[in-house]
């Protein structure tokens, strides 16, 4: 299932809602479904962030995909930028952080709640995947 | 659900509590909140989180900002909250241990730093 929607933040609550939704039909326990709610909220909000500073009239993309031993979830962007420096941690400023600082916290949060995470960095945007385990 | 905020005064204290879902979206009106009140005098906060059902790192980010605010007053940010789901993403970011974190309101009123 693919769904694409303009970027605005009131759009985030409702891709984890259709998020959860689609993980629970597809068997993930509930407290996978709080892994998720929480992940695709941090993934949409960073893509919603950076579509309204450089790309308002594209839309984000938030696919999710059961593959019958794993549930996973994309949250694809189309913000051509580089790959933020991984390395540093949550001691950075969360009241201030502006976007780059806010991806790296987004991050350093799915990182932390999800043990398969890729994100992947194109001249075409990013591309966060998720996956979890059915079952 | 959307954001819910009400306030009210216990001795020098002011509770606010908060219901619904922090995010992206809503985490601005809690921001404009928490100013509000320190902008009015406020400067010691109960954050009453008994009732929250979603928060990310979005609304962590105005909660560290409530608290620089109250701290620049000698002030304080105590949140109430007991639900496991919450919690869960103040130990990730390592921030139970910047905020003080109580298991009732009573218990946050009455503590002391």
């Amino acid at each position: 299932m693919t769904v694409s929607f303009t970027p605005l933040p009131a759009h985030v609550r409702t891709a984890r809602f259709i998020a959860a939704s689609v993980g629970r039909r597809a068997g993930l326990a509930e407290s996978a479904l709080d892994e998720i709610r929480l992940a695709v909220s941090e993934a949409c909000s960073l893509a919603v962030g950076f579509h309204l500073a450089h790309a308002p009239t594209s839309p984000v993309e938030l696919r999710l995909i059961d593959e019958g031993q794993t549930f996973s979830v994309q949250v694809a962007d189309s913000v051509n930028r580089p790959a933020p420096d991984r390395t540093l941690d949550l001691a950075l400023d969360l009241a201030e952080a502006d976007l780059f600082g806010q991806e790296r916290i987004g991050l350093a949060v799915i990182s932390g709640l999800v043990d398969d995470v890729t994100v992947e960095y194109s001249d075409v945007g990013s591309v966060v995947t998720m996956t979890w385990p059915i079952g | 659900m959307d954001l819910s905020l009400a306030t009210r005064s216990v001795g020098d204290r002011t509770v606010v509590v908060v219901g619904g879902e922090i995010d992206v979206y809503t985490a601005p009106k809690l921001r404009e909140q928490l100013i509000d009140l320190v902008s009015a005098g406020n400067y010691h906060i109960v954050v009453d989180m008994e009732n929250v059902e979603f928060l990310d790192s979005t609304g962590l980010g105005v909660l560290v900002g409530g608290l620089k605010r109250v701290r620049a007053h000698d002030g304080s940010l105590r949140l109430v909250c007991t639900q496991e789901r919450i919690l869960k993403i103040f130990r990730i970011t390592g921030l139970t241990k910047v905020f003080p974190i109580h298991g009732s309101v009573d218990e946050a009123v009455a503590a002391t730093d």
